[in-house]
């Protein structure tokens, strides 16, 4: 189990400090509460899953630590330091990359220029470089070019370059969603249900890639998964949520034994 | 010839973005650059210039304008003449309070001015979408032809009204007032045209071009890759606007020389530039251009066969006018939002692979 200042894996890799720690969120959609005071840290390094049943509140969580849902309470504190209110964007430009739950691409757009995309925190040419091009604006794209590339390479997409996003199917928009969002090299990635409505063989690739995003850039990721078998697998530790309230908090063995669990989300069927 | 890339290896990211990365394209737009700079000036007379070419360039310009902040942002407009009056106006009032600087000066100021205009009138966008934007558009297009007609300091108090351009010269050569030859205000309005159309082309090939169209896309996903919704529709609306005050601006100066802001910048204004990015393409460069001629040459078209070679009535022509473009703006938004230079590029497309499909 964590302590304060990191610990090593089941497999023998070594966690770091705290990166972000939700404190006692409580978020009000009108009437209905979609979180209860709900605590949890994610630290450096690790894979840090979020499960529950369907409305447990889970896609509610990834939106307030990216700054779509506002809490009506509660801190949020990343690096060290409590975190003021911020806009999506802002938050974008802190290190913090996300997939959504249903795919968020831009459809209009080719595959590398949604990639691309994912760069923007480090395109510093102002509007009249881009006006200009040759110089700063053009120097800047080829470099960027370069990173996108090596994400595409990592995620086996090449042929599938120059496609417009609209014609992919489901499996792969996923992984182009993906790609963008490695392509800002965050600090935090946070994935939404990613291998929701893939078969078998494209939920394996997804883990892959995971893990691998992971181990090569030691990226934090935080991700909620449906899935069982593969939230053991993949995560590190894990959160457990029903009806907006935590009910378990630890590693894959410790949440799998514990009885509330048990009782509120592996008893029941889920889908 | 064969039209295909095969034989062409791209070695660099730098080759891979040229603008027209096929040798054939390229060289087709160094041989359009030439007639358009070298030939057409020698060869024209005064009613291709003022019948076709003028018109063509000058709604290029407004075409580009347009289309960046609808088909590359998707920020509906409806203000296109109120925009356009703005750069005709501040044109008319720079060049008669500075008749020293260089009129070439004058149009571009104008579109800076027409650029913060426009982002004024943008501002809205940030909390209205769709249809409602729209409708704020459009009450800047009224609102703004009202105020160049109310405020008589707009048109230096003259007595008419109007507002006309005083003679003005590059290199000692008139472009604007009565003794203007065609080919010079060809000229003229063909460098505005092709600087026009390399800024634009920069500004959607980059990042700048991606933060639009991600907002168009999605404004949500756009928010959470970094783009500041805000700055990218204000962006769009400035870059927009400077494109169309600087038609504006032309149309006035160059083309008309007299204006009055109603008739020359009214909403049917706005519609037309609409109806030629619609026709041409959403979200292509080249497809402003050819929405543009396709608008220009079709009431030219039109009239030179059915009233001049088969003896129609002018106003039966201009009805079946109307019934062409009110059919084909139906059937692009229905079947090819990316309007003409859509079909170019299927047939672009097609003749790549030809003669081997699979
Ligand atoms: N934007 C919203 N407006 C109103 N209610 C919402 C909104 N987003 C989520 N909710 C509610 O919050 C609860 C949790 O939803 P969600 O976070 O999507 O659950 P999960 O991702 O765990 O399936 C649900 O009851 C849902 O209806
Ligand atoms: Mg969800």
């Amino acid at each position: 189990m964590s302590n304060e200042e990191g610990y090593v894996t089941a497999d023998g890799r070594k966690i770091g400090g705290t990166l972000m720690e939700m404190k006692n969120i409580t978020l009000r959609f009108g009437g209905v509460k979609a979180i209860t005071d709900i605590s949890f840290d994610i630290k450096e390094g690790e894979i840090r899953a979020i499960i529950g049943p369907n409305g447990a509140g889970k896609s509610s969580m990834l939106n307030v630590i990216s700054g779509f849902y506002v809490p009506q309470e509660g801190e949020v504190w990343f690096k060290g330091a409590k975190r003021p209110q911020m806009r999506p964007y802002q938050v974008a430009q802190q290190g913090i990359a996300r997939t959504f739950q249903n795919i968020a691409l831009f459809e209009g757009m080719s595959v590398l220029d949604n990639v691309m995309t994912g760069r923007l925190n480090y395109m510093k040419s102002n509007i009249l470089h881009q006006a200009m091009w040759k110089g700063k604006a053009e120097k800047e794209e080829v470099e960027n070019r370069e990173a996108v590339e090596k994400i595409i390479d990592f995620l086996e997409i090449q042929s599938i370059r120059k496609t417009p996003v609209a014609r992919l199917p489901y499996g792969l928009k996923k992984r182009v969603e993906l790609a963008r969002a490695l392509a800002a090299e965050p600090m935090l990635l946070l994935l939404d249900e990613p291998m929701a409505g893939m078969n078998v063989e494209e939920k394996e690739d997804m883990s892959r890639f995971i893990l691998d995003v992971n181990d090569e850039f030691g990226t934090t990721i935080a991700l909620i998964e449906h899935d069982m078998g593969v939230v053991m697998d993949l995560s590190d530790r894990v959160v457990v949520m029903d009806y907006g309230k935590k009910i378990g908090d630890g590693t894959p063995d410790e949440v799998r034994s514990n009885q509330d669990v048990i009782d509120a989300y592996l008893g029941v069927s889920h889908d | 010839m064969f039209y295909r890339e095969a034989g062409e290896f791209k070695t660099s990211y730098v080759d891979d973005n040229q603008t027209f990365p096929i040798r054939f394209d390229r060289y087709r737009y160094y041989f359009v650059l030439f007639a358009a700079f070298l030939v057409i000036p020698f060869a024209v007379n005064d009613y291709w210039v003022n019948a076709v070419f003028m018109p063509f360039l000058i709604y290029s310009i407004a075409a580009i304008g347009l289309n960046i902040l609808v088909g590359y942002c998707g920020q509906v407009s409806l203000g296109t003449g109120g925009f356009m009056a703005v750069g005709a106006y501040a044109c008319y009032k720079l060049m008669t309070a500075m008749p020293e600087v260089n009129i070439f000066f004058h149009v571009l100021m104008a579109g800076g001015i027409t650029a913060m205009v426009g982002m004024a009138f943008g501002l809205p966008s940030l909390r209205i979408k769709g249809f409602y934007l729209a409708v704020a558009t459009l009450a800047a297009q009224f609102f703004l032809v009202w105020l160049f007609n109310k405020v008589p300091w707009f048109y230096n108090y003259s007595a008419s009204g109007q507002i006309s351009a005083p003679e003005r010269t590059v290199f000692g050569i008139a472009v604007t007032g009565a003794n203007t030859s065609a080919w010079a205000s060809y000229m003229f309005c063909l460098v505005f045209v092709f600087i026009c159309g390399i800024l634009a082309r920069n500004l959607t090939r980059g990042t700048q071009g991606r933060k639009w169209m991600a907002i168009r896309d999605m404004d949500i996903a756009a928010e959470i890759i970094g783009v500041d919704p805000l700055k990218s529709k204000l962006s769009a609306f400035a870059v927009s606007s400077f494109f169309i005050g600087v038609s504006g601006a032309l149309f006035f100066s160059v083309y008309l020389g007299a204006v009055e802001v109603g008739e020359a910048f009214g909403i049917t204004k706005s519609f037309l530039v609409l109806f030629m990015v619609i026709i041409g393409g959403l979200g292509s460069i080249f497809g402003s251009f050819a929405g543009a001629a396709f608008l220009v040459l079709l009431p030219v078209l039109l009239k030179n066969v059915l009233v001049g070679m088969l003896g129609w009535p002018t106003d039966l022509a201009a009805h079946l006018e109307f019934m062409i473009v009110g059919a084909m703006i139906i059937i692009f938004l229905i079947a090819e939002p990316h309007g003409l230079a859509q079909l170019w590029r299927v047939a672009k497309e097609k003749l790549r692979l030809w003669p081997f499909p699979h």
